[in-house]
């Protein structure tokens, strides 16, 4: 009897097999989700709200694994059959596991302490997990909201296409909005609109549900009407129009930028501001009109190698560079301050990427560089300098420091490079990783300290000026950054596809037949950290003047780390890949401050999705990338094998 | 006088003596083979002459320029090339760009000039391109030197490698089993294409290889190695009656 008992239970397991996949779903996405909670993670997002005083971001988060749950599971059951009832089974089934793992964890959490191992185990937890309810009813809320989330997430893939599009588009949207509602309030207040006039889309901490209706329209709208519009801009006329119109966008914002920047200069000109304005508004709009009458392709005859009218490139190229100059404007003090970063960090990637993407060197040691950029900098330019003996014979300008600060960076970076000529892979990176610490602790020590003051560092560097104004706030700094950074990407674009940079990409794949190709790898070795390490220090001059006093905790090893990993997650060797990883990994931290401790779980659990799922980055080098063809709204297709 | 002259050549690893005084020449235009079984020291005798090994006795010289000591790119410099028994490409490059990096030496553009955009750059590079795609045609891969060299199929990555030899403009191609693992046909079409580097490039060819059928096909002298030491040399059919080599290849006849 006994046997035969455990036969058929053998047997009902076997066949219950929906039940299992859903099962197994079920208990990761849970897991995760009691990660999320036990780390704290929740309660922060929890601070955060989707839509204003309803739906706070921490709910929408685990309504999504649960959706997810079930979507995995319909996924891997859908492999095996197509009958519904086992496909609704295994979601509905993973999505209330979820609830109940979560249940579980609020039962567990209101009945014992453990405050003692996790620390964010707290009755905050359980009222956020119960959403306020008594836990006894809180516990069949959470398990049926899991599954029919787990039922959804098996449903959506039997919506038609185009709905699935339009509204993971719009929902997409949403969160973005949401999680960047600070940037965005900031960004409106900057435009002349106060937050409390910014009713109609933001209430409380999260969205108002107009605004909520206005971003899923949107989202929405964009992907119903972007094939017409493509149509639309297929046809002569539409080009014309839409052409003319983003030249003309573009002009604008260029003559607004002008405009405000002659003013800094020179206030006197606000006077004849508007004659000037329509001068240059009439002149450039005619200008324009004839490169598009002139332009060739327009008239029917596509490029073939870019399959878009030159005239288009070049509409798209001086929008986006006029854009960004407006930037600073348009976002104001706090937020150029980011993009300040950024752009810094956007420089460095860019050396690193030289040095790691294109030759192949794995050098950890790289802060060192900018270290040597922002101290030969602040040696020249500060005080502090002046008053011990050379009075009179240093304390340059920036912009005579500058070049000595790169220059010396370079040479540094050659300097580094003579004893690592023999070294590969793990062997290069660990003596790198020396080299960076000797010049932290070089610059902290007592031998160095009357130059460079040791632990206090070196206060009081100026600013650069130009003309007669020094660029004193991130804003003006940022147009010093930008222009570096258009300088480096310059240099970048044009070496990648010469005969130095197919030298370095060849030695990276193989550096014996490199050599049996007649390349002498000592010098296109020691080239390649002289021009990384050249970035970099140009960089570190920015950096010092930008901060004016600098120490040097401010070098240390997390700067490597960081720079090496925003060009793995951009992708290496990649030239767009470095902004995209530097807006990642420099750009999202400041957008999202409250997550601040959670920075290093951030990008480790980044690298190491990076390296299952998209190991050449999210801007490969060797993809033709064209824009709109990846939008972010495409979703997470969280299909996975 | 004999394009590349090799005498006494030595070359040991720990006890084992992988070349030993193995004198060898090769005449300006020919076609020669160095065929031994497995283990013999022929591609050892190839990474010595590339410089990728010196030997420790014997002097190679090329031209009358003695190679020993010199490192793999100043030869290249002086017109040796060579592909690999497995296939060494680039792989996460272009076909274009594996036979681009092949001219290396024959281009100057230099840091400034690449920077600043030179007309001279870009001419050098518009000349380079031509030649890459030239040679490109010239073994069969005209029309796929946008493809990355890892996606090409086994045959093509043979010939893309002889490309790449090619561009760097050598005298002396050394080619390391350059049949290995193909088919009859795509046998067929590499020693055409090997002829044809002869006649058409006027190169002097030196070859690994295993499979008669090419050997003897297309050699003008043969050499043959065994346990790093020289055992014959001479014409193919002097070769195949050699009972040496028979015996270095099958073993002695046993009488039961």
């Amino acid at each position: 009897m006994q046997g035969q008992t455990l036969g058929d239970l053998r047997k009902i397991w076997q066949e219950a097999w929906p039940a299992r996949r859903g099962l197994r779903h079920g208990l990761v996405l849970g897991g995760v989700s009691l990660f999320l909670a036990l780390a704290g993670l929740l309660e922060i997002f929890a601070k955060r709200e989707v839509i204003g005083n309803t739906l706070s971001m921490a709910t929408a988060l685990l309504m999504l694994l649960a959706f997810f749950a079930g979507r995995q599971a319909s996924a891997t059951v859908r492999k095996e059959t197509d009958r519904l009832l086992p496909l609704f089974l295994a979601g509905t089934l993973s999505g209330a596991i979820v609830g109940l793992l979560l249940s579980l964890l609020t039962l567990l959490v209101s009945q014992v302490d453990m405050r003692d191992i996790f620390v964010y185990a707290t009755p905050t937890l359980v009222e956020l997990l119960t959403l306020g309810l008594p836990i006894g009813s809180a516990v069949p809320v959470l398990i049926v909201a899991g599954g029919a989330m787990g039922a959804l997430g098996v449903a959506w893939d039997y919506l038609p296409a185009l709905f699935r599009r339009m509204a993971g588009v719009g929902l997409v949207w949403l969160f973005l909005v949401a999680l960047l509602r600070e940037l965005v309030q900031d960004l409106l207040v900057n435009q002349g609109l106060p937050r409390a006039q910014q009713g109609l889309l933001f209430a409380g901490k999260g969205l108002s549900p107009w605004g909520v209706l206005i971003l899923l329209g949107i989202g929405a709208g964009w992907v119903y009407l972007r094939p017409y519009l493509r149509r639309w801009l297929s046809t002569p006329l539409g080009r014309l129009i839409g052409l003319s119109l983003e030249g003309w966008a573009a002009l604008y914002i260029a003559l607004v930028l002008l405009e405000r920047l002659v003013l800094i200069w020179w206030p006197a000109a606000a006077s004849v501001s508007l004659i000037v304005r329509l001068a240059l508004w009439a002149g450039t709009a005619v200008a324009w009109s004839l490169l598009l009458a002139l332009d060739a392709p327009l008239r029917g005859q596509v490029q073939e190698r870019f399959r878009q009218p030159r005239s288009a490139q070049v509409a798209n190229a001086f929008l986006l560079v006029n854009l960004l100059l407006l930037l600073p404007l348009l976002v104001g003090i706090r937020w150029s301050d980011v993009l300040d970063n950024i752009g810094l960090y956007v420089l460095m990637g860019l050396g690193l990427n030289i040095v790691v993407g294109f030759a192949g060197l794995l050098d950890l040691g790289y802060v060192a560089f900018f270290a040597i950029g922002a101290y030969t900098t602040g040696f020249l330019t500060s005080r502090l300098a002046q008053e011990f003996s050379l009075r009179g014979v240093i304390g340059w300008s920036f912009w005579a420091a500058w070049p000595v600060a790169i220059l010396l960076a370079a040479l540094a970076g050659v300097l580094l490079g003579i004893p690592v000529l023999r070294m590969r892979g793990d062997y290069l990176a660990i003596v790198t990783l020396g080299f960076g610490e000797i010049i932290q602790k070089l610059a902290n020590s007592d031998l160095l300290k009357p130059y460079i003051g040791g632990a206090q560092g070196i206060l009081e560097i100026p600013k650069p000026v130009l003309g007669n104004k020094p660029l004193v706030g991130s804003q003006e700094l940022y147009y010093l950054i930008f222009l570096s950074v258009l300088l480096v990407i310059y240099i970048s674009l044009r070496l990648a596809p010469s005969r130095i940079g197919r030298a370095w990409m060849a030695m990276r794949e193989d550096e014996d037949v490199a050599e049996a190709m007649g390349i002498h790898l000592v010098s296109y070795k020691l080239l390649a950290f002289a021009v990384g390490a050249a970035f970099s220090g140009m960089a570190g001059a920015i950096f010092a003047s930008k901060l004016s006093s600098i120490f040097p905790n401010s070098f240390s090893l997390l700067i490597s780390i960081n720079v090496l990993c925003l060009i793995i997650v951009g992708g290496m060797g990649s030239i767009p890949g470095v902004v995209v990883g530097a807006l990642i990994l420099v750009g999202l931290p400041e957008v999202l401050q409250e997550f601040a401790e959670y920075r290093l779980l951030f990008y480790g659990a980044l690298l190491v999705f990076m390296m299952l799922a998209r190991p050449e980055g999210f801007w490969p080098a060797r993809r033709r990338f064209r824009w709109g063809v990846e939008e972010a709204g495409q979703g997470p297709t969280g299909r996975t094998g | 006088m004999a394009l590349l002259k090799a005498q006494g050549v030595t070359k040991r690893f720990g006890g084992l003596v992988a070349v030993n005084r193995f004198d060898f020449d090769i005449e300006e235009g020919a076609i020669v083979s160095l065929i031994g079984p497995n283990g013999a020291g022929k591609t050892t005798f190839f990474n010595c002459v590339t410089g990728f090994y010196r030997p420790e006795e014997g002097s190679i010289t090329f031209d009358s320029v003695p190679l020993v000591g010199l490192s793999p790119d100043r030869i290249t410099r002086l017109g040796i090339a060579r592909t690999y028994q497995n296939i060494r490409l680039f792989p996460k490059m272009t076909v274009l760009e594996n036979v681009l990096v092949g001219q290396h030496h024959l281009l100057k553009a230099n840091l400034l000039s690449i920077i600043l955009g030179t007309p001279d750059l870009a001419a050098e590079e518009e000349r380079a391109r031509k030649e890459a795609l030239r040679l490109l045609e010239f073994v069969g891969l005209r029309g796929q030197e946008e493809e990355l060299a890892q996606n090409l199929p086994y045959g093509a990555q043979r010939r893309l490698e002889i490309a790449r030899a090619l561009a760097s403009r050598p005298r002396l191609l050394l080619l390391d089993e350059p049949t290995a693992g193909m088919n009859p046909r795509e046998v067929e079409e590499m020693m055409d294409l090997i002829r044809r580097l002869r006649r058409e490039q006027g190169l002097t060819i030196f070859l690994i290889e295993h499979r008669m059928k090419v050997v003897m096909g297309i050699s003008d002298r043969v050499t043959v190695l065994d346990y790093g030491v020289k055992i014959a040399e001479g014409t193919p059919e002097e070769i195949q009656n050699n009972p040496r080599v028979i015996e270095a290849y099958l073993g002695r006849r046993r009488v039961a």
